[in-house]
């Protein structure tokens, strides 16, 4: 018996716990709204289905979050990725629709390569801002955020660019081993952000900027790096999200694409528990994160919420999630210890004030 | 004073985080009109007690009584409206706010929800006075000493009508002037009726002011005492268990001649080395195998020669030579290149990541050094560390435990396997004892021997003396931001020839050296 709820202790203990449940919740409340919900079925060599849809869909959303959870991490955020992904469409698409060959392989790797590139540099910019200048984050990626709108725009003239082009479509669309290629690109982004900051020291190192910039430097971390680094792959990360959105539709619209995404990509960080003042980050529980608001999306449109309110419904969903997730609300509810409600540890609360 | 009933009793506490058992059934009493001493060494669980009483935690058992009627506080604004003050070792104040606010912040006076400025002003005025500070309650309190700080603390905690009030560790950052003042507040307060429970690591000061003394050890309480019938010898006895006769050990160490130490090309050598508003320009060599000790009062410049000489705080000016060929102390990156090392005084904000585990914190140096592309290999992390846990006997003994868990003192330890690690050949340790207890003080001052000995130099700087004048080869002496005077340690100095220095700033001329 004793055995029993210390083990519940420590499952409702691990920092993925509630993210998960409340995944599981959703996704349990869509199928007895829907009982079809979950159902998959194999058509023409490809999966459909629901469940892959939320998957394809939240692809680009996983991507943009994996590089703000670097950038939360360091103490930062990142405002202009939204901004990134229209300009880095914006690019693509724009090269490929100048070209005779829409659908040459060539041509759709040297726009990748050439909206990689950009994307990089502007990367770059945030982070000489915010680690060389020393703007705050939230002011210096504000600008790019504001700014970036206009130079996407200024790359499409204005207009909407639609293509034409088979391997370009593949990014959003394609499908290999009959799931969609854009899971096994988000997935692969994650492993590869991973091995990244775990398989070397950076990520304990941006953690510890994060946690004590002081006491870092005097560690003798040069944090300007680190931080550079940061914003520069969240860029990245912006990027090939762009590529995906525009990929997705054919067509660069450098007003609407990735628009708010930068939001959502926040939200996904503090929903798998990376505090926003900085420390500790955890990339699995940004996935969950992510997932969680896609599937929220969906569950939007699936219940016929009429668009007039389905943000307000959001909204509500996301307060109770993150109430659910706080120590102290959870533990006015669970009085398990007499009369004394435990206290909440301060560290784990898992969102604090945006350092501005 | 112990005719009367206690204002407060807590009896069969126990306390117990994961993995550690804080508290086993401890109980505690408190009279009014007290000085209560609490004593114990580090993770002895006197952090703990008092944050069992103050409500930041609950009690896993025992009961807590004030006034005979039993209470629970959920917390400290709970315990602080029932009369239970403390103010703690860190001094927890906004310092971008003025002094009154800081006094009055949570509680000002209102008129119609409005506050009431000139109310809280005049207040905070007369308050001070009663604590006989002269000070500007508009001004900023960040523009005063921490010591200033911490007396403006105490006059927060005493103005809400306190009856207990909880001092933990306040004198660990005044020097002799302030502690006099503070004591004389202390049993101003004790004749008012209020019960004082006071902890702190210096033996003299609880022989000077307590009344009584509770011993705590490993969570479990020893004994209380009467302050009269327990000697000295016998209170640090019972703090750490047995008998003492690792102090006397280190005062029979013959110490090496300075002479012969200095003969070769010196480690690290600066010349006109200074930074305008911190510190005047000085010279000072340090040679390998040296202690070089750094003394005078709070504020006098000591911890700004080590910022300086770390590269924390860039020099405006000056030469510096490292094994005799010229180099640079920029950065702090750039000393760790030239093996320096360099614990802070202040462990929480420049020492320890909070959130990052033991382990983390004590590879960090060594993997800021190498770069965050060769990551040091999992099992040699683990190796050094567990080396270090042991070496320093760090409790808990688990280094996957975020280091926020320990305690100052085992937190002090880990910020030391930090640099040891780096195997750094100048190590500053600025006030590495403060605040820590005479076992774990005892522990780092053998090791200053023991790494001096092996070749390391290290420049160490401590508000107490009698620290400074055992392990150094040499005291430079600060004063007034001015590094007055550097004393070879002979068989002539002692503790008054250099007090005359540091309050005449006499020998001036031996600054050149």
């Amino acid at each position: 018996m004793n055995d029993t709820l210390s083990r519940y202790r420590t499952m409702t203990g691990h920092r993925l716990f509630w993210p998960a449940a409340v995944l599981f919740v959703m996704l349990a409340a869509n199928t007895i709204y829907r009982p079809g919900f979950l159902s998959i079925e194999l058509k023409d060599g490809h999966l459909y289905g629901t469940p892959i849809d939320i998957l394809r869909l939240s692809a680009p959303l996983i991507l943009v979050a994996l590089g703000m959870t670097l950038v939360i991490s360091t103490g930062g955020i990142d405002l202009s990725v939204g901004s990134l992904c229209a300009i880095s469409g914006a690019i693509a698409c724009m090269y490929i629709s100048k070209q005779p060959d829409q659908s040459s392989l060539g041509v759709v790797v040297t726009a990748l390569a050439m909206a990689m590139g950009v994307s990089l540099v502007l990367g770059a910019w945030n982070g000489v801002l915010v680690a060389v200048i020393g703007i705050q984050p939230i002011i210096a990626t504000l600008i790019l955020m504001v700014a970036g709108r206009g130079l996407a725009q200024l790359i499409t003239e204005g207009q909407i660019i639609t293509i034409n082009s088979e391997p370009y479509r593949a990014i959003g669309l394609g499908h290999a081993l009959t799931l969609p290629l854009a899971i096994f690109i988000a997935l692969a982004a994650a492993l590869l952000v991973a091995a990244f900051t775990r398989r070397t020291a950076l990520g304990m190192i941006i953690e510890s900027v994060g946690g004590n910039s002081v006491a870092s430097r005097l560690a003798g971390i040069r944090s300007g790096r680190v931080i550079f680094l940061a914003y520069v792959i969240s860029a990245a990360c912006a990027a090939v999200a762009g590529f995906m959105m525009t990929a997705n539709v054919s067509s660069a619209d450098g007003n609407a694409a990735g628009l708010w995404v930068e939001l959502d990509a926040i939200l996904a960080v503090v929903i798998g528990g990376t505090s926003l003042a900085g420390g500790r980050f955890f990339l699995s529980g940004t996935i969950i994160g992510a997932l969680i608001i896609q599937t929220l999306t969906t569950t939007v449109y699936a219940m016929d919420i009429s668009p007039q309110t389905s943000l307000l419904f959001k909204a509500v969903v996301v307060i109770a999630v993150c109430l659910i997730q706080a120590p102290a609300f959870r533990a006015r509810f669970s009085r398990r210890r007499r009369n004394v409600p435990p206290p909440a540890p301060v560290a784990d609360k898992p969102k604090e004030q945006v350092p501005a | 004073m112990t005719d009367s009933r206690p204002v407060l009793t807590m009896t069969g506490i126990s306390k117990s985080f994961p993995g550690v058992r804080a508290l086993h059934d401890v109980n505690f009493r408190l009279f009014p009109g007290e000085v209560h001493a609490l004593m114990g060494e580090n993770g002895a669980g006197k952090s703990t007690l008092i944050k069992v009483l103050t409500g930041v935690y609950d009690t896993d058992e025992g009961a807590i009584t004030l006034h005979d009627e039993p209470v629970s506080f959920t917390g400290p604004m709970q315990a602080t409206a029932a009369g239970v003050s403390t103010v703690y070792q860190e001094v927890n104040l906004c310092t971008n706010l003025s002094v009154a606010e800081n006094i009055f912040i949570g509680r000002e006076p209102r008129l119609l929800g409005a506050v009431r400025w000139g109310e809280v002003r005049r207040r905070a005025r007369a308050l001070l006075t009663r604590l006989d500070l002269d000070l500007d309650v508009s001004a900023p309190l960040g523009s005063y000493s921490l010591a200033i700080q911490q007396m403006v603390a105490i006059a927060r905690a005493i103005d809400i009508k306190a009856r207990v009030l909880i001092l933990d560790e306040p004198t660990s950052s005044l020097d002799a002037d302030e502690v006099a003042q503070l004591f004389r507040i202390m049993r101003q307060l004790r004749d008012e009726g209020i019960a004082i429970l006071f902890v702190t690591h210096f033996l003299d000061q609880v022989y000077e002011i307590a009344d009584r003394i509770t011993v705590l050890r490993n969570g479990g309480l020893v004994g209380e005492y009467l302050t009269t019938e327990l000697p000295q010898l016998s209170l640090v006895e019972k703090m750490i268990g047995k008998e003492l006769d690792v102090l006397e050990g280190i005062e029979e160490h013959s110490r090496r001649d300075l002479a012969t130490l200095e003969e070769g090309t010196p480690l690290v050598a600066v010349s006109n080395f200074g930074r305008a508003g911190a510190v005047e320009p000085f010279s000072l060599t340090i040679h390998a195998g040296e202690v070089v000790g750094l003394a005078g009062l709070l504020g006098s410049g000591r911890t700004e020669v080590a910022r300086l000489l770390f590269g924390a705080d860039r020099a405006d000016g000056g030469q510096v030579a490292i094994d005799g060929a010229s180099g640079s102390l920029r950065t702090p990156a750039q000393a760790i290149d030239h093996g320096v090392g360099f614990c802070s005084e202040n462990r929480r904000a420049e020492g320890i990541v909070a959130d990052l585990s033991v382990r983390e914190n004590m590879i960090l140096a060594m993997q800021a050094a190498r770069g965050w592309l060769r990551p040091v290999p999992r099992r040699r992390q683990d190796e050094l560390v567990d080396k270090y846990v042991k070496a320093l006997n760090i409790r808990p003994a688990d280094p996957e435990i975020p280091v926020r868990n320990l305690s100052g003192g085992n937190q002090q330890k880990v910020l030391l396997a930090r640099w040891l690690i780096t195997e750094p050949r100048l190590l500053i340790l600025d006030e590495p004892t403060r605040g820590i207890d005479i076992g774990a003080k005892t522990e780092i001052q053998k090791l200053v021997t023991q790494l001096s000995d092996g070749g390391m130099a290290v420049l160490f700087i401590s508000a107490e003396l009698e620290e400074v004048l055992r392990l150094s080869h040499k005291v430079a002496v600060m004063r007034d931001r001015q590094m007055v005077a550097q004393l070879a340690n002979d068989e002539s100095l002692d503790a008054d020839r250099v007090m005359q220095t540091i309050a005449s700033g006499s020998h001036r001329e031996e600054a050149d050296r």
